[in-house]
């Protein structure tokens, strides 16, 4: 199958601004789900709010765009009334570990297979640039005009610690391991968490003077490793282990307490 | 020698940003006015570096489409 035909061609071309990274992310993502044999109707694609979350709007599977950090509550149900699809969340950083970030540690905790892909590009970008959780310490923002005096969360180790049974790290400039770690992640039975370092030249890129969209990459290009160089952020695979999924615990238990109950 | 690699873009969707100008080893694309376009389509060697790093989903590299 050919990845473009998972495009809804009639909401093409998309919104996102020149150079985006996200659209580096939906094609990795859709370059990965098409060399895998899932009927296209057999896969749901939920998003949040935020430029990133608007990814769902062109894709040719099941979508739903929900409301503002909610994604993953929305997967959880659609996941648990039909077991049998794959079910996808793309969604920000602001998305998924601000407002949503209670659902995402409860997620993980509960090892619900779900592939959650979360497009960190360290900024609210659709409302112009307030920092998120994910802003580095003393990075400026609409709302941090002299600098964010926050700490970032790193959070692989936060869905590592949450629980979470694969966890990925992955960048925009790095588009054949991008595509491949989303892969394993589909493959992976049970809670799943790839975080893609994307770029927004619009917001983050130019409140920290970070130059065009290709400036921008050649920033990933030195300041991440697969190979663990020192002083970068390490790209690669950091949890990947098997635990009994959510909803197969669930459907066991009413399956063992239905056979308690007969004769009654 | 023609390559053996068409490169088509849609200008439609291309929104000029570049970055498969910059990831090309082989200068095959330029930026035009405000959209890439193919310079040296004989020089591609189908490396896909540029449609994978498209954004936009612009850029097709196909083999086998030069000769027609
Ligand atoms: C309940 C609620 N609160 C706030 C907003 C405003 N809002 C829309 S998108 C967004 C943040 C988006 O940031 P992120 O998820 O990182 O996505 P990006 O736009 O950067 O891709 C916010 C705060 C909203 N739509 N709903
Ligand atoms: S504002 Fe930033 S995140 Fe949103 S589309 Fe533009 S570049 Fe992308
Ligand atoms: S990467 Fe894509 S959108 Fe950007 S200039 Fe090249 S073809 Fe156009
Ligand atoms: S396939 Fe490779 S060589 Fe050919 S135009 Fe694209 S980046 Fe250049």
């Amino acid at each position: 199958m050919n990845y473009k035909d998972l495009l809804r061609k009639d909401k093409m071309p998309h919104i996102w601004c020149p150079g985006c990274g996200h659209g580096m992310v939906l094609s990795a993502f859709l370059r990965a789900l098409a060399k895998k044999d899932f009927d296209p109707d057999n896969v749901a694609v939920i998003s949040g709010i935020g430029c990133s979350s608007r990814a769902s709007g062109y894709l040719d599977f099941n979508t739903l765009h929900t409301t503002h950090g909610r994604a993953i509550p929305f997967a959880t149900g659609i996941k648990m009334a039909k077991p049998g699809l794959k079910v996808i969340v793309l969604t920000g950083d602001g998305d998924s570990t601000a407002i949503g970030g209670n659902h995402l540690i409860h997620a993980a905790r509960r090892n619900i297979e779900l592939t959650v892909i979360v497009f960190n590009n360290n900024i609210y970008g659709m409302t112009s640039g307030q920092y998120s959780p994910l802003t580095p310490h003393m990075k400026l923002a609409t709302t941090a005009p002299y600098g964010n005096i926050d700490y970032p969360f790193d959070l692989v180790n936060l869905a590592k610690g949450a629980g979470a049974t694969f966890v990925a790290r992955s960048a925009t400039v790095q588009p054949r391991h991008l595509e491949k770690v989303i892969g394993q992640g589909l493959d992976h039975n049970g809670f799943s968490l790839i975080e893609v370092i994307t770029q927004c030249p619009t917001y983050f890129g130019r409140k920290n003077k970070m130059g065009s969209p290709v400036d921008m990459l050649q920033w990933q290009r030195e300041n991440t490793s697969t190979t663990g160089k020192e002083g970068t952020i390490p790209l690669g695979i950091f949890a990947q282990e098997e635990r009994p999924e959510y909803g197969e615990n669930y459907f066991e238990l009413i399956k063992t307490l239905g056979e308690g109950k007969s004769g009654e | 020698m023609a390559s053996k690699f068409q490169v088509s873009i849609l200008p439609k969707y291309c929104k000029g940003c570049g970055i498969c100008v910059s990831v090309c080893p082989k200068q095959v694309l330029a930026l035009g006015k405000d959209k890439a376009q193919v310079e040296h389509a004989d020089q591609c060697i189908g490396c896909l570096n540029c449609e994978y790093h498209c954004p936009d989903f612009a850029l097709t590299v196909t083999e086998g489409g030069n000769d027609e």
